[in-house]
């Protein structure tokens, strides 16, 4: 080994599995920020719906649209989503590979029925001539809830990539930081949920 | 049949104008130079290892200031033109429509795929550098950001020659940007071409933003950082809350294009003032994005060539983090005009003005710095003068915009063109020249010639000023913006023709430019030291250019300036030589994901351009499955064996003089 003129004291800092367990952390870091941005995103289309809401342009309004049961169905299905996403992480943590898989096979599914009744909605509703087109109202709803399903479906497809991984690979440091990371955005999305119930839905039958 | 396809072609390409085929011709030939080339000295290999696939941030880096460079071209020759256009009363040498698509993609290009790549050109090559670091935060992901950038400069360029360019401004106004008035595709072009870059930008600024947070070398704390990664961090905040409002933005004019939905439009409830609303909530900040990283190259430059600590470090931080929150609170000032009551505007008046004092803070802090220092004229510092006294003159027509009832005078005249474009070029572009100048050898090797750097300095200085000021003269006389030609009448002829020749200046003195990069490649002065201008802080600390690694041990930083402190101490002797030993170094692995994906992005993008919902879906696939693969790949690092480091180390005459200490 040479010896280099440096300030450096303790050189163990860099050692190798040291510096891998820091690259995995960093991309946690990097995943909240990116999450801090999809806020600002949602925050501009929440926005632009506030402001349209009541545009409806001679055509239907929320009121006359809105069904009440389909919704508290979808939303029901998706809390529970993000609390079997959060046993799947128990499981990770407990170092039980299937387990975590298991989870996230139920979770993956219950998405896909959160999917499956939101396009159900917008189908009913569109057979009821109430399109993106009809009024800017319905413009801005569509966008809205249509981007939070987009971002449902994004998430189930990195899922199932997961779920290979996991299941070629087991538990590592890099599969532990994709599920904290999935996790997260798991949340993240119910919680954008909650804000368009409240804001979209109850309001709008209000 | 033939009918059917000469009929495509005829809207597909587009014809009629000698500008245009000149385009196409150079288009094809270029290209085929290229191919050429490449075959016969049998480099494609070498470009596809090398550049394609890099994830090296200097490389990118070099990557995006060749390419802004082209765009300055691009955007400079647009400029030209409608100068060219405007020069005599009556000229009939661009028609109306064609003088609306020149200042659309003139501004759009300027600001988006000029400004912004040199910025991230000189985020990437320096901001590792400076704080000690041997990579970014997510090498992956800043090619993803360049290619990305990449390719949706391509898409926005290409509707030149296919489709037809965008006409409704630079920030694309409905009704003006809408179906019922931009039927083509132009306005398409627009979208996605931004849309896919500004992705990119998005992605860069949650890279740089952790860069800094997380990797700067030990002891660097955050009041000891370079000034020049603080304007980073801050532009980057800026970044990361401004850019998700453009995206937005954008896919909603898009989807009242391609779906007819009613957010924008004048009919169906929609409400075009919203457009405006959010493009400003985007925009205003976007100069502040540009402008701040010009603000910290500045202070490096001052600092080093008037041979003194900067004055007032920390006031410089505060006023940079500063201006970065005022920014979001001025947006209302781009639209005095269009009745938001006396209440709101006066509230953004007074933002806007407040924004004025932690810039002149800045400017007295330079000027204390210069005070009594000895300071050198070498070509960056050049740039960094002339932007003193342009920027005071900018600052002050600014605040005199920001003056809401005076604004109805100066509303979208002369008077605003000539004041945008004196912070524009002031500040943005003199200060990325001066920032390139600073920072060439380091990203080369050599320095630039300084005689023809000088000739090209006051063709540019002198020619701004003979462009810009009868432009003010202009605004006074009645002259708006985005007129393509107007009559003997108005008595605006003789400054027009003054403001056409400033701009030919400055044209010659870009041409300067060209020539002294081609002149220094060969002769330019080589940097043998690595610490050409006797600099202080950590890039100057490691040879010119910078090993693959950049740094063969991470620094352990003591102070501000820490490598003005290190030469320092060496002078004195009392630098302590520890013992440290060199260690394998963690790299990550080229990828050729990044470009595909983008080039991926680039399909979507035409088809959505065009409607063509079959290739959109092509496209989107194609990006989803490089994403997919991409999350498969686990075996993405590597490391450089010490004996590697050693001898590159050696080889710049440098691990041996350490040896010995
Ligand atoms: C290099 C010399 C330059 C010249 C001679 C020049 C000239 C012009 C001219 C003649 C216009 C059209 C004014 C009108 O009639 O509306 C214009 C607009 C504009 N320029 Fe420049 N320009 C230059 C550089 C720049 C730079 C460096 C930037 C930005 C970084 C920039 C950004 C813009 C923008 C945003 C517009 C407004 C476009 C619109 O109205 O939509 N220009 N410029
Ligand atoms: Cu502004």
């Amino acid at each position: 080994m040479q010896q280099v003129m440096t300030h450096h004291g303790d050189s163990h800092d860099h050692g190798h599995d040291h510096g891998h367990e820091d690259h995995e952390n960093l991309k946690v870091l990097g995943f909240w920020i990116f999450l801090v941005t999809d806020c600002i995103l949602f925050g501009t289309l929440f926005a632009t719906y506030v402001v349209l809401m009541h545009n409806v342009a001679g055509g239907p309004t929320a009121k006359e649209l809105f069904e009440m049961p389909g919704v508290i169905a979808e939303t029901f299905i998706l809390l529970t989503s993000s609390f079997t996403s959060g046993l799947a992480t128990l499981a990770m943590h407990k170092g039980n590979t299937k387990q975590l898989i298991g989870w996230l096979v139920v979770t993956a599914l219950l998405g896909l029925g959160f999917i499956g009744l939101e396009i159900n909605e917008f189908v009913h509703l569109v057979a009821e001539g109430a399109t993106i087109s009809t009024s800017a109202f319905l413009s801005a709803f569509y966008t809205l809830v249509g981007t939070h399903g987009l971002h449902v479906s994004v998430g189930l497809f990195w899922m199932l990539a997961l779920m290979i991984q996991l299941a070629r690979r087991g538990i590592t440091p890099v599969t532990r930081r994709k599920v904290t990371n999935l996790s997260l955005y798991w949340h993240f999305l119910d919680v954008v949920w909650i804000f368009l119930l409240t804001v979209v839905y109850l309001l709008g039958v209000m | 049949m033939w009918e059917k396809i000469k009929d495509f072609a005829s809207t597909f390409f587009v014809t009629g104008d000698p500008l245009i085929y000149g385009a196409d011709v150079s288009i094809v030939l270029t290209m085929a130079a290229i191919v050429f080339v490449l075959t016969k000295y049998k480099k494609w290999g070498w470009l596809w290892r090398e550049w394609l696939t890099t994830v090296d941030h200097k490389k990118i880096g070099i990557m995006y200031l060749i390419a802004s460079l082209l765009m300055l071209f691009r955007g400079g020759v647009d400029a030209l033109l409608m100068r060219l256009q405007l020069a005599f009363p009556n000229v009939e040498f661009l028609h109306s429509e064609h003088y609306n698509a020149i200042f659309t993609t003139h501004g759009t290009i300027m600001i988006l795929f000029m400004a912004m790549p040199m910025m991230f050109a000189l985020f990437n090559i320096v901001v590792p550098l400076q704080i000690g670091a041997r990579d970014v935060a997510y090498p992956f992901l800043n090619a993803v950001s360049f290619w990305m950038f990449l390719f949706g400069a391509m898409l926005f360029n290409l509707s030149f020659v296919i489709g037809g360019s965008p006409d409704s401004g630079w920030l694309a106004y409905p009704p003006l940007s809408e179906l019922s008035h931009s039927p083509g595709v132009g306005q398409n072009f627009y979208i996605w071409g931004i849309q896919i870059s500004g992705i990119g930008s998005l992605a860069t600024g949650i890279n740089f933003l952790v860069t800094i947070l997380k990797m700067r070398a030990p002891g660097m704390k955050l009041m000891k950082m370079p000034l020049f990664t603080w304007s980073v961090l801050s532009s980057c905040i800026t970044i990361i809350f401004a850019f998700p409002i453009l995206t937005v933005t954008l896919a909603l004019l898009y989807i009242d294009r391609f779906l007819g939905a009613h957010f924008f439009t004048m009919d169906g409830g929609g409400n075009p003032m919203m457009y405006v609303n959010l493009i400003w909530m985007w925009g205003h900040p976007e100069v502040y994005i540009v402008v701040l990283p010009a603000f910290g190259i500045f202070s490096e430059i001052v600092a080093t060539f008037a041979k003194k600590t900067i004055f007032g470090y920390k006031s410089m931080v505060f006023a940079m983090i500063s201006i970065s929150v005022l920014s979001f609170f001025t947006w209302v000032h781009h639209f005095f005009t269009m009745g938001a009551g006396a209440d709101v505007n006066a509230f953004f008046a007074i933002t806007t003005m407040a924004i004025a004092i932690p810039t002149g803070a800045k400017v007295f802090n330079w000027l204390f710095t210069m005070y009594r220092g000895r300071v050198s004229f070498e070509q960056p510092m050049l740039w960094t003068i002339a932007f003193i006294p342009c920027f005071l003159v900018g600052g002050a027509t600014g605040v005199m915009l920001a003056v809401a009832p005076a604004d109805y005078q100066y509303h979208n005249s002369y008077f605003l063109i000539a004041h945008f474009h004196q912070v524009l070029i002031g500040g943005v572009v003199f200060g990325y020249l001066a920032g390139i100048y600073y920072w060439w050898p380091k990203m080369f090797g050599f320095k630039l010639d300084e005689r023809l750097g000088k000739w090209g300095f006051w063709l540019w200085n002198i020619g701004f000023y003979v462009c810009f000021m009868p432009q003010y003269a202009l605004g006074f006389m009645g002259m708006t913006r985005r007129l393509y030609t107007y009559g003997w009448d108005m008595g605006w002829a003789p400054l027009n023709l003054i403001s056409t020749v400033g701009a030919f200046l400055m044209g010659a003195g870009f041409v300067f430019q060209v020539w002294q990069i081609l002149y220094s490649i060969k002769h330019g002065e080589r940097d043998t030291t690595g610490d050409p201008w006797n600099g202080r802080t950590l890039e100057w600390s490691i040879p010119s250019p910078a090993p693959l690694y950049n740094f063969a041990v991470v620094p352990e930083v003591k102070g501000a300036d820490d490598w003005w402190l290190t030469k320092q101490e060496r002078a004195n002797g009392t630098a302590k030589a520890e013992k440290a030993q060199l260690e394998p170094i963690h790299m990550p692995k080229n990828s050729g994901i990044p470009f595909v994906m983008s080039a991926c992005w680039f399909v979507a993008g035409f088809g959505f351009v065009f409607g063509w919902v079959w290739m959109a879906v092509v496209g989107m696939i194609g990006v989803a499955l490089t994403m997919w693969a991409r999350s498969f790949e686990y075996d993405t690092d590597y490391y450089i064996p010490v004996d590697e480091v050693r001898r590159t180390e050696a080889s710049f005459g440098r691990g041996i003089s350490c040896n010995k200490s």
